[in-house]
């Protein structure tokens, strides 16, 4: 029994490097998918949506990358009052902008968008 | 007192998540700015339901796996709009009622819109929420019943989801 926990441990840290590394990567693309729909979307608030992504899976794939890549259980317990402290504060300061951009009067762009005619709109 | 208890607990974990020495100097340094911040928010009275959740916890922990699943999926929805070649989306405006009772409730339903990529809770008024979606036929009132009802849950209690 000791054994396989031993096996399990080992293989555990063999693995979890090059684990963390894939979830950093994976997560620096999300955010960058998320910078392309920031740039592509129309007005404000579906430019929010997009930037969304990067708030919440890019930074949080990025963060448990880099749990899986820490040294030990202090610098995991401080990612992890990052994770929490992201979650709470990001969709604060996305609402904040909507609800800016509700108030100064902004019109947001309502029904279907296509590419041919999304070029040109300005909100 | 309940509710002191677990700020006073909060914060000795926090402190020591953040620390990691265990010299009896630091950690007694450490007790008394935990007393001094606990005294502080004692003397400013804001130790109450919203100032020391941590009563609701456990309905929260429960709560977030579900919340979770619920930004996978839309994320999946969200990446796929984003990287189209050609742009494909019907964004609208929808008014959202709901069934929330305290101001924390509201607080973590209109969060959970919010952070679930492709909803933006853009303004709340009373019981109803302004929500802007990305896609018409994904943000119809009906999408967020569940998410309300769990959130109603997760902080007001069994009796308010009634």
């Amino acid at each position: 029994m000791a054994e396989l926990l031993a096996n399990i441990h080992g293989l555990w840290e063999v693995v979890r490097f090059p684990l963390g590394a894939f979830m950093c990567l994976a997560g620096s693309l999300l955010c960058l998918v998320g910078t392309v729909g920031v740039l592509r979307f129309p007005d404000i608030y579906t430019r929010l949506h997009a930037a969304s992504i990067t708030d919440t899976s890019g930074a949080a794939l990025v963060l448990i990358g880099m749990m899986l890549l820490s040294p030990g259980w202090l610098v995991i317990s401080k990612l992890f009052a990052i994770c929490v402290f992201l979650f709470l504060t990001s969709p604060t300061a996305s609402h904040a902008l909507a609800n800016a951009a509700h108030t100064a009067g902004i019109q947001p762009v309502i029904g279907r968008v296509g590419s041919s005619d999304a070029e040109g709109e300005d909100a | 007192m309940a509710y002191f208890l677990g700020l006073v607990l909060a914060l000795a974990a926090f402190w020591l998540g953040m620390s990691g020495h265990n010299t009896p100097l630091i950690l007694s340094l450490g007790g008394i700015s935990v007393l001094a911040t606990s005294i502080l928010a004692y003397r400013l009275d804001i130790i109450d339901r919203e100032g020391s959740p941590y009563v609701r916890l456990v309905g929260f922990l429960l709560y977030f796996p579900w919340l979770a699943k619920e930004i996978v999926k839309a994320n999946l929805t969200v990446i796929r709009a984003c990287v189209k070649a050609d742009l494909d989306i019907a964004p609208a405006l929808v008014k959202v009622k709901t069934i929330c009772k305290s101001d924390l409730a509201k607080v973590t339903f209109a969060n959970s819109i919010t952070l679930t990529p492709g909803t933006v809770t853009v303004e709340i008024e009373g019981d109803k929420l302004l929500v802007h979606g990305l896609y018409e036929q994904d943000s119809q009132p009906e999408a967020f019943v569940e998410m309300d009802l769990r959130s109603a849950r997760a902080i007001d209690g069994k009796g308010a989801a009634a």
